[in-house]
């Protein structure tokens, strides 16, 4: 249970960072950052959260490892393969209608789901004609998703997932096996351009025809979440696709009139 | 015991459903706190605790979405593969990360979060189940002013989870599932109501 003096001191610290180190978290979900923040306490030993912040404002290193407690970078290839159906079965037959296409994943965390979609758009004869960017604000998470190497031993599941999604192929086609990981084929990556960029701080840079957001939002306050759906908002081209994480939903956005539901239990929207 | 309790948070596992299948049978319609469910799940399979736990209610049960509302006469449970939160406002929230107490959704991560933001409002009630997941939020509510009740060892199927609590809850009350479901109607002002009913109807 947290008193009111650590509310204060969340308010607090929160403004530190934002003021120091520029990373905007004043509007993420308070009962996520307070959790997070708990187990940082006991991660770097501070009883309080003041200590924290005077351990974050002067000893340099510590930020940055608090950063992984904040952005919780976790992720899965293939996660929710039923998404991944309905993309293949539903949406791409729109996208195929394109030229050329572009696509937002935002908060694309250590890459996972990036390079599910990029074999997935190549399997459906897309991906060349695709530039997929892949943002996100955590530097540590960017430079795991640009090298697209992950453990072998999480490959199983992997797999099991990719056909589960109506995978063409063996995903072993994709990745060579080298001392214990997967590294993944650097083809599959020619498109993707990864790159730092908040939901919080940043504005649109591109008008793309879908944007994947998943397990992102959940993150964030209302404020925060209207904040990032107005920006796929703006950057998605008339009747494009906004595809979010399987317990995110627009019913309760400012937003949620923009869009139509396209495959509403796999939360695709299409907008407006 | 708090005056008036906004919410009943409930963690169990495995064992669990037995207590849980007494805890809600039929509940009354004057039944109006809201009660939020986690049990451990299988990683990676959609729930069919829903229409478990409906079928038992006899009211509907559903897996919250993100920034749901927490609504009167509902029941809430947890969906696999996701920690499920209650945030200020009084909505839900979930997380993607790692399993605490090898468990994901996690009691503990549910339990604190409700301590938070209900206080004193607040009941929690662990059940059967065999690891201690639950038992350190079960304190938190205590801590934070709200009650703690706990399914009596000899009760449980499993009694590793119920032992744990006690262990670390010194004021919690201790009581089979029949009493617990007793205690929570009387606590929602439906005690009275139901023995109306029941000699009523023969
Ligand atoms: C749980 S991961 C989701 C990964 C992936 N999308 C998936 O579903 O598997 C959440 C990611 O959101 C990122 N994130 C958090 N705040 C963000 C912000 N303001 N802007 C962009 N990304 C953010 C985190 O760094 C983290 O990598």
């Amino acid at each position: 249970m947290h008193d009111d003096t650590f509310d204060t001191e969340l308010k607090l610290i929160l403004e530190a960072i934002y003021l120091r180190f520029h990373y905007d978290f004043r509007h993420y979900s308070p009962a996520s950052l307070k959790r997070r923040l708990s187990q940082a306490m006991q991660r770097f030993g501070c009883r309080s959260l003041s200590g924290l912040q005077e351990r974050i404002l002067h000893e340099p290193g510590v930020f940055p490892e608090l950063l992984s407690f904040l952005t919780i970078i976790v992720s899965e290839m293939f996660r929710d393969p039923a998404f991944y159906l309905a993309l293949r079965e539903k949406v791409v037959p729109f996208l195929q209608t394109y030229p050329s296409l572009k696509i937002w994943v935002a908060g694309c965390s250590t890459g996972e789901e990036v390079y599910s979609l990029a074999i997935l758009l190549k399997e459906e004869e897309l991906l060349d004609r695709s530039l997929i960017y892949a943002t996100d604000i955590n530097p540590e998470a960017l430079r795991k998703a640009k090298a697209g190497i992950y453990d072998l031993d999480r490959i199983a599941g992997f797999s099991e997932a990719y056909q589960a999604a109506g995978g063409r192929t063996s995903l072993s086609d994709y990745y060579t096996a080298a001392y214990g990981s997967a590294v993944f084929d650097k083809a599959l990556r020619k498109n993707i351009l990864f790159s730092d960029h908040s939901l919080a701080t940043d504005n649109v840079f591109a008008e793309v025809q879908l944007v994947t957001c998943r397990n992102v939002l959940i993150y964030f306050d209302r404020a925060l979440q209207d904040r990032a759906i107005g920006l796929f908002r703006d950057s998605l081209s008339r009747k494009g696709f906004l595809a979010l994480g399987a317990k995110e939903t627009l019913r309760f956005s400012d937003h949620a009139a923009e869009f139509s539901e396209f495959a509403g239990a796999e939360r695709i929207y299409q907008k407006e | 015991m708090p005056a008036t309790a906004e919410a009943i948070v409930v963690g169990g596992s495995a064992g669990a459903l037995e207590a849980l299948s007494t805890l809600l049978a039929d509940l009354p319609d004057d039944f109006t706190v809201p009660i939020v469910i986690v049990l451990h799940l299988p990683r990676h399979k959609p729930s069919v605790l829903p229409e478990v736990v409906a079928a038992k209610a006899g009211r509907p049960v559903r897996e919250p979405l993100d920034k749901e509302p927490v609504s009167g006469s509902m029941i809430y449970v947890a969906p696999a593969d996701y920690h499920l939160l209650i945030d200020q406002g009084v909505v839900f929230a979930f997380s993607v990360d790692e399993p605490v107490n090898f468990s994901l959704p996690s009691i503990d991560v549910l339990f604190e979060s409700a301590a938070d933001v209900f206080g004193a409002r607040l009941i929690g009630v662990l059940l059967s189940g065999a690891n201690a997941d639950g038992a350190s939020g079960l304190k938190a509510i205590e801590d934070a002013g709200g009650l703690a009740i706990v399914q009596a060892p000899e009760d449980a199927s499993i009694p590793v989870m119920p032992n744990a609590a006690i262990a670390l809850c010194k004021h919690a009350r201790v009581l089979p599932a029949a009493g617990i479901r007793a205690y929570l109607l009387r606590s929602a002002g439906c005690g009275e109501a139901t023995e109306r009913k029941e000699n009523h109807d023969r």
